[in-house]
């Protein structure tokens, strides 16, 4: 520590700015084992430190949405703490610049511009869709690189009524509309349904984007889909949507709601007769208890990551952090993560110097041409920025998801 | 066709519900002009019991039934006695907000101890489907079909036919006239409570069985829709909270039916609306006698 003190007043004489945002890492936690043997070779550069590359992770830590944010943030230092006790980065330690935006939008953009004075090279974050849409405005001027483990609204990555691309934002999720189209390719091609009907909540992105995308996909590849079925917000009675389901015979239901109204739902089916299989998305994750094996026969769901897929993953999280990883936003943090090191890493490889205008384009580069072999699959970016990568399809073992295969 | 009646079905079992929890309100109001505002949130606390019973204790489901019941009507008589008790003679606005106080009460604390999630109920039986010609009968629908009407028809004779009922009605109609004759107002004003609230337990399990999930706000709405039907069939009236259920309930089933499903309590409070321009007191509530 004694050394690292005297590393930075020796850079306070050399660029006064840069020594005095590292020492105040306001709002903020700055965790580093950087090795101080690589202090003196490169010690005079200015805006950023030559011997740590930093990494900013912003997220929720606290409020409502703190249960992702938290979430998202251990799994990505899990994996940067992973890599700088392998020797990190070309010799170089990562260091991890942490910040709580509090589920808030201003709060986010104000954290943000803190790190950009810290001096941070590269992005992980933000966790929800709102707070992540102002820092990705805002990361623009800085050509931040910038990746988001969770926020899947489209205008995260690409304005379609410009038709641009946020050229520095990218995500390591997939996105709404990709898990209706999935889902419907799972349904058609895999499972051979070719009468599929759709139930879903009104007036909410997440499950309107996944049913129209459904319906659309489904229609193209050939299939018929025979009813469309919504309900409101608060709605516990959906007899009259299943009753009029049964009517139309279908073969199978998609069912792209959370997993509370997703257990009625099932139950209530089961009520009316209408004993046909039902798939879902990702919002069924936790469905575990609110539906029994018989309601479950033959469901199938995606989501980004399957519990059990890969021990090595959950392991090192419960062995860092004393827990069970809590969600799939976890797993997400490690691989958005994933991708902002792989950038890094290019850039390093090209001698660059970290912080500077060029080392982030050649982080953008890197990432928007590269193929990241992450924990939720292996993907490469589409010209929107929107991960390509298989989904995890899972069916049940009684009424407890399992992973069936990757699709 | 096949389709059209399975949604009559349909219909019939949710407003007997909506029915069952209407009659609580009727009489409450009926007899000490109270909207028992709570009265929805003493469904939600016999949801937890059921489930707490079942799934908890692990008892079996007749053990969850009457416990079911039981809380209901000791719940109610409670309320009644801490909460409205003391504001009898106040103006009749302090009860209406105190009933609303309570409402949050139980809500809020059901919150605090239990948590927002949902808690599944494990069903009571298991459930089998009949067939009526082509059309499948759940034995939900028709055991609350049939538990509603044996309720309704207990309900009547307790009224019509009893001393008890008498008392209910004379206290109804003039609670001072009531209390020179000899009777004892506040074990009357108790048993119209205890009488509601377990037709409120009653509700509960016929809840439970269709839709077995317990949330702490399960009842508010629940309790709203129930209102609606109370007045709607005329507020007071034991066949008018019997009507205005099931018309609530074969309105919202019918509307979802047609593909209409985001609009549906929008039509059923536009009904409410348009009957109360029409016909203020509801279709039953012109008869001031018939009043418990």
């Amino acid at each position: 520590m004694k050394k690292m003190i005297t590393r930075r007043q020796f850079m306070a004489a050399a660029g006064v700015v840069a020594a005095a945002s590292a020492l105040t890492a306001c709002g903020g936690s700055s965790a580093s084992t950087a090795a101080s043997s690589a202090a003196g070779s490169t010690a005079g550069s200015a805006a950023a430190s030559g011997s740590t590359i930093k990494v900013g992770v912003l997220g929720p830590m606290t409020g409502d949405v703190s249960v992702y944010g938290l979430a998202v943030i251990n799994g990505a230092s899990l994996y940067m703490k992973q890599v700088n006790a392998d020797g990190g980065v070309n010799g170089k330690q990562l260091e991890i610049i942490t910040m709580d935006e509090q589920g808030d939008a201003t709060q986010a953009v104000t954290c943000f511009t803190k790190m950009c004075d810290q001096g941070i090279t590269a992005l992980v974050g933000d966790v929800t869709t709102t707070p992540t849409l102002a820092v990705a405005a805002e990361s623009a001027d800085y050509n931040m690189p910038m990746v988001t483990a969770s926020a899947t609204a489209e205008a995260v990555t690409y304005d379609a009524e410009t038709d641009t691309v946020n050229a520095n934002v990218f995500r390591a999720t997939f996105t709404d509309p990709f898990q209706g189209i999935k889902m419907a390719d799972y349904a058609y091609k895999k499972l051979g349904y070719t009468k599929a009907a759709v139930i879903f909540l009104k007036g909410a992105d997440y499950n309107e984007g996944l049913a129209e995308n459904f319906v659309t996909e489904f229609e193209s590849l050939g299939g018929t889909v025979v009813d469309q079925e919504s309900y409101s917000e608060g709605d516990v009675d959906f007899k009259t949507q299943l009753t009029t389901i049964l009517g139309k015979g279908p073969e199978v239901v998609f069912c792209p709601n959370y997993y509370q109204d997703v257990g009625q739902i099932l139950a209530q089916a089961e009520s009316v007769g209408l004993n046909v299989p039902f798939l879902g998305g990702d919002g069924w994750d936790g469905l575990e208890g609110y539906a029994t094996a018989d309601q479950l026969k033959d469901a199938y769901f995606c989501a980004n990551y399957a519990k059990g897929s890969n021990p090595d993953f959950e392991n090192a999280y419960k062995a860092e952090y004393g827990e069970e990883y809590p969600n799939g936003f976890a797993p997400l943090g490690y691989d958005a993560a994933m991708t902002v090191v792989y950038g890094i890493k290019a850039a390093e490889e090209q001698g660059l110097e970290a912080g500077s205008d060029e080392y982030k384009q050649a982080v953008i580069d890197a990432i928007a041409g590269g193929t990241i072999e992450g924990i939720t699959g292996t993907f490469t970016f589409d010209e929107h920025h929107n991960p390509v990568k298989q989904t995890a399809i899972l069916c049940f073992d009684g009424a407890t998801p399992v992973l069936k295969e990757m699709f | 066709m096949t389709v059209f009646f399975s949604q009559l079905i349909n219909g019939l079992s949710l407003g007997s519900i909506y029915a069952l929890i209407a009659l609580g309100y009727s009489m409450v109001y009926g007899i000490i002009l109270l909207l028992n505002f709570a009265h929805g949130d003493v469904i939600m606390v016999g949801a937890y019991m059921s489930w707490f019973v079942m799934n908890q204790l692990g008892l079996g489901p007749v053990t969850a039934v009457c416990a079911t019941i039981i809380t209901c009507t000791l719940l109610g008589v409670v309320i009644e006695k801490i909460a409205y008790t003391p504001l009898r003679s106040a103006p009749r606005i302090s009860l209406l907000i105190t009933a609303i106080g309570v409402s949050f009460f139980l809500e809020y604390t059901a919150e605090l101890i239990l948590g927002s999630g949902a808690k599944v109920i494990p069903a009571y039986y298991t459930n089998q489907t009949f067939h009526l010609g082509k059309v499948p009968l759940g034995l939900t629908s028709i055991i609350t079909l049939v538990v509603t009407v044996l309720s309704m028809l207990v309900l009547t004779f307790l009224v019509q036919k009893t001393k008890l009922g008498k008392a209910m009605r004379a206290v109804s109609e003039d609670m001072d006239a009531a209390r020179l004759m000899g009777i004892n107002v506040n074990s009357t004003i108790s048993f119209t409570f205890a009488v509601g609230s377990a037709l409120a337990g009653i509700g509960s399990v016929l809840y439970c069985c269709s839709y077995p999930q317990a949330t702490p706000t399960m009842g508010s709405m629940l309790g709203l829709k129930a209102f609606v039907a109370a007045v709607l069939g005329g507020i007071g009236s034991i066949p008018g909270a019997m009507i205005g259920g099931i018309a609530i309930g074969l309105c919202e089933c019918f509307v979802s039916a047609i593909g209409l499903s985001a609009w549906k309590d929008a039509v059923t409070f536009a009904i409410l609306i348009i009957v109360l321009l029409v016909k203020p007191t509801g279709f039953l509530g012109r008869k001031v006698q018939e009043k418990v």
